[in-house]
C-alpha cells in the first residue's frame, strides 16, 4: 500500500479547510513543496521561533488552525515560554511539528537533541503529545488532530512502518501490537522498529511479551497502562527522551494516582545526552537496538521479577 | 469611533477631561494591594486618544472581525486600560472595585476574559508576535482593519520584540502600529542608566519601519502623529510617544522608587486631591529599594 507523505496529507487539508495555515521557521524539511501551493497560507517567519509561536497564537485567535514547523529542540524550548503563555494559558490551538526529536537528530550533538521535549510539552495544561511510530500514523492522526479543540505537539516521523498496524490512531489511545502476560514494553515513537524486534527476541526466549504502541504520551492511555501494571510482571518504558518527565514518568504518575503497584521500569536516557553519530550507531551506542532492548529487559525481568 | 468632531481644541480638552478620570481610577487601584501606578499613569493619555480617535472600535463590536485590535502588550499598566474602558462604557465603572478579588478578572496584568482586552499579557515581548498574527490573517482574509499593539519602552530589551520587528518588516505588515510608552524607566531604572534605547526610532527604521516620535501627553501632537496611517507603503509603523512616569502625580513623577505602590486610604485621598492641583501628597509608605 503506498503511503500519502505528510506534504501531500497536509495539502489536501488545506484544500478542505480553509483554517489551516502552515508556517515554519525556516525549518521546510517536511513542507519544501507547500509554498506555491498555498501562496500566503505559507508562512516562513525566518529563524524566530518565538515569533512564530506567538503569531500562530495570534492567528488562532482569529480562527486559524496553525501547523507551525522547527527542529522539535528549537520548537519547544527556545520558544517554550510562548507555547505555555500564548497558546496554553488561552487555550489556543496549534498543531506544533518539531522535526528530528530524540535519536533522530544523530549526528547533530546535544544541542539538537530534544530529550526533554516531552516533559515540557505535557506540562502544560491541556497540551496533547503524540509520537508516530512512521508515517501510517503520522497521515492518519493529521487530520484527527486537526479536529480536536487542544492544542498538540507532535514528534515528528515520517520512517516506514515497521509493523501491520491493528488499530487505527485514537487521541489517547495506546495500540496492542502483541498480547502477553510476563513483560509488557511501552514503546513512544519511531523507537517501536527496535521494539518490535525486542518483543520478538524475549518472545522467543519464553516470555509472554506484550507491545504497546504508546502513540499519545498525553493524554495518555490510562486503561492500556492500568492493565499492563496489573497483568504483567514487568512493565518497561522505552523511550528515546529523559528518564524524568517523559513516558516513564506519565505511567507512574498515572499508577500512582490509581494507588497500583505495579513493576515498573525505565528504559530511557538517565541524566546524560547521548553520544551523536549515524543514527543506526546512536541506537547501538545507546542500547535501543532490537537486541539490546532484549538484553536490558531480560536484566529487568531476572533482578525484579 | 473616530470622531472627526472631536478633533482640535474642544476636543483635545474633553480627551483631557476623560484621561483626568482615568488617572483617578488608576490612584484609586493603588491600594488594597497595590498596582503598577508609574506606568499606568505615563500611558493614559495616549490610550484615551488611541480609544476615542484612532480605534475603529465600540462596546458592541468586540465580536466584529473587522473591529481594530489593541494590544497592550507590557500588561502591567492594565489599570490605565481599565480605567479608559470603564469610563467609554466597555464595563461597569464598579467592577474596578473588585481589583484583586479573586470573584472578578481584574489584577495586575490583563485577562482576555474581561471585555476588549484582546490578549493577556504580562510577560514581556510577547504581544508584538500575536498581534502580528492578528495582522496576517486580517491581510489573508482582505480586511482593512488594523492592529495596535502597545509596548513598554523596558519592554524593548527583549530579543523577541527586536525578532519580531524584523519580521513584521519583512512581512510588510503595513496594518501593524506600534505604540511605544517611551517613559524613560523600566522597571526601577532609568533605561538610559541601564540598557540606552536612544536612537529609538533609527532602531525601528532599521528594522524597516516608517516612524514618527510625538509627546504622549499632547493631544495636538497626538492628533499629528496617529494621522494617515499607514506613515508609508508596505511596511508596519510606529509611534514613539514621550511620555513621564507617574504623570499627573509630582510627588511620584520620574521616581525609580514608585514603580509598584501600595498607599494607604489617606494617601489615596492626598493623591486624589494632588491630581486635581492640590498640595502635593505626604507618602509615607514604604518606597521600593533601588540600588
Ligand atoms: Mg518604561
Amino acid at each position: 500500500m503506498t503511503q500519502k507523505s505528510y506534504q501531500d496529507t497536509l495539502e489536501a487539508l488545506c484544500a478542505e479547510d480553509d483554517r489551516i495555515v502552515v508556517m515554519t521557521a525556516e525549518n521546510r524539511a517536511a513542507i519544501r513543496g507547500l509554498p506555491p501551493k498555498l501562496g500566503p497560507r505559507f508562512i516562513d517567519v525566518g529563524i524566530c521561533e518565538q515569533t512564530m509561536i506567538g503569531m500562530a497564537a495570534g492567528l488562532s485567535l482569529r480562527g486559524r488552525v496553525p501547523f507551525v514547523h522547527a527542529l522539535s529542540v528549537f520548537l519547544t524550548m527556545r520558544a517554550f515560554e510562548f507555547i505555555r503563555t500564548d497558546l496554553g494559558i488561552a487555550g489556543l490551538k496549534a498543531l506544533i511539528v518539531g522535526g528530528v526529536p530524540g535519536f533522530l537528530s544523530d549526528g547533530n550533538g546535544p544541542t539538537h537533541q530534544a530529550i526533554e521535549d516531552i516533559a515540557l510539552m505535557r506540562g502544560i495544561p491541556g497540551m496533547h503529545v503524540f509520537c508516530p511510530a512512521d508515517n501510517e500514523e503520522l497521515v492518519q492522526a493529521i487530520p484527527l488532530l486537526t479536529k480536536t479543540d487542544q492544542a498538540c505537539y507532535i514528534r515528528y516521523y515520517d520512517g516506514a512502518a515497521p509493523v501491520t498496524h491493528k488499530s487505527p490512531v485514537e487521541v489517547g489511545k495506546a495500540e496492542t501490537l502483541t498480547e502477553g502476560d510476563d513483560i509488557a514494553i511501552l514503546s513512544v515513537g519511531f523507537l517501536l522498529k527496535e521494539t518490535v524486534k525486542a518483543q520478538q527476541v524475549l518472545s522467543d526466549a519464553g516470555h509472554s511479551t506484550r507491545l504497546c504502541n504508546m502513540r499519545f504520551v498525553s493524554p495518555l492511555d490510562a486503561e492500556a497502562v492500568r492493565d499492563a501494571a496489573k497483568t504483567c510482571k514487568l512493565v518497561v518504558c522505552v523511550e528515546d527522551h529523559f528518564k524524568r518527565g517523559g513516558l516513564y514518568s506519565a505511567v507512574i504518575e498515572q499508577l500512582a494516582d490509581e494507588g497500583i503497584h505495579g513493576n515498573v521500569r525505565s528504559i530511557a536516557l538517565d541524566q546524560k545526552w547521548f553520544t551523536p553519530g549515524r543514527l543506526p550507531q546512536v541506537l547501538d551506542n545507546e542500547g535501543f537496538t532490537g537486541d539490546k532492548l532484549a538484553k536490558r529487559i531480560e536484566a529487568l525481568f531476572k533482578e525484579t521479577v | 469611533m473616530s470622531g472627526a468632531e472631536n478633533v482640535g481644541q474642544d476636543g483635545a480638552k474633553a480627551r483631557a477631561a476623560l484621561a483626568l478620570r482615568v488617572r483617578e481610577h488608576i490612584i484609586r487601584m493603588a491600594t488594597e494591594g497595590g498596582c503598577f501606578i508609574g506606568a499606568s499613569l505615563s500611558c493614559a493619555d495616549v490610550i484615551v486618544h488611541l480609544y476615542t480617535e484612532v480605534l475603529d472600535i465600540a462596546p458592541d463590536r468586540l465580536d466584529d472581525d473587522s473591529r481594530d485590535y489593541f494590544f497592550l502588550s507590557k500588561g502591567h499598566d492594565v489599570p490605565a486600560l481599565y480605567g479608559t474602558l470603564a469610563e467609554l462604557g466597555y464595563i461597569d465603572k464598579d467592577r474596578l472595585k473588585n481589583h484583586l478579588s479573586v470573584d472578578d478578572h481584574i489584577y495586575w496584568h490583563p485577562n482576555r476574559k474581561m471585555p476588549a482586552v484582546e490578549f493577556h499579557s504580562g510577560s514581556l515581548g510577547h504581544l508584538l508576535s500575536v498581534s502580528m498574527g492578528v495582522a496576517t490573517d486580517i491581510k489573508l482574509r482582505g480586511g482593512n482593519n488594523k492592529v495596535y499593539v502597545m509596548l513598554g519602552d523596558g519592554e524593548c530589551n527583549e530579543g523577541s520584540v527586536w525578532e519580531a520587528a524584523l519580521v513584521a518588516g519583512a512581512h510588510k505588515l503595513d496594518n501593524l502600529v506600534v505604540v511605544v510608552d517611551r517613559n524613560e524607566f523600566q522597571a526601577n531604572i532609568r533605561t538610559e542608566e541601564l540598557i540606552p534605547l536612544e536612537p529609538l526610532q533609527n532602531k525601528w527604521q532599521a528594522m524597516g519601519w516608517h516612524t514618527r516620535r510625538c509627546d504622549g501627553h499632547d493631544f495636538a501632537a497626538l492628533d499629528q502623529a496617529f494621522t494617515d496611517l499607514p506613515f508609508g507603503e508596505g511596511a508596519p509603523s510606529v509611534v514613539i510617544c514621550d511620555t513621564v512616569r507617574g504623570k499627573g502625580l509630582p510627588s511620584i513623577e520620574k521616581r525609580a522608587d514608585r514603580w509598584f505602590v501600595n498607599f494607604t486610604a489617606d494617601e489615596i485621598a492626598q493623591l486624589l486631591e494632588e491630581l486635581h492641583g492640590q498640595a502635593e501628597a505626604q507618602l509615607t509608605s514604604e518606597a521600593l529599594h533601588v540600588r
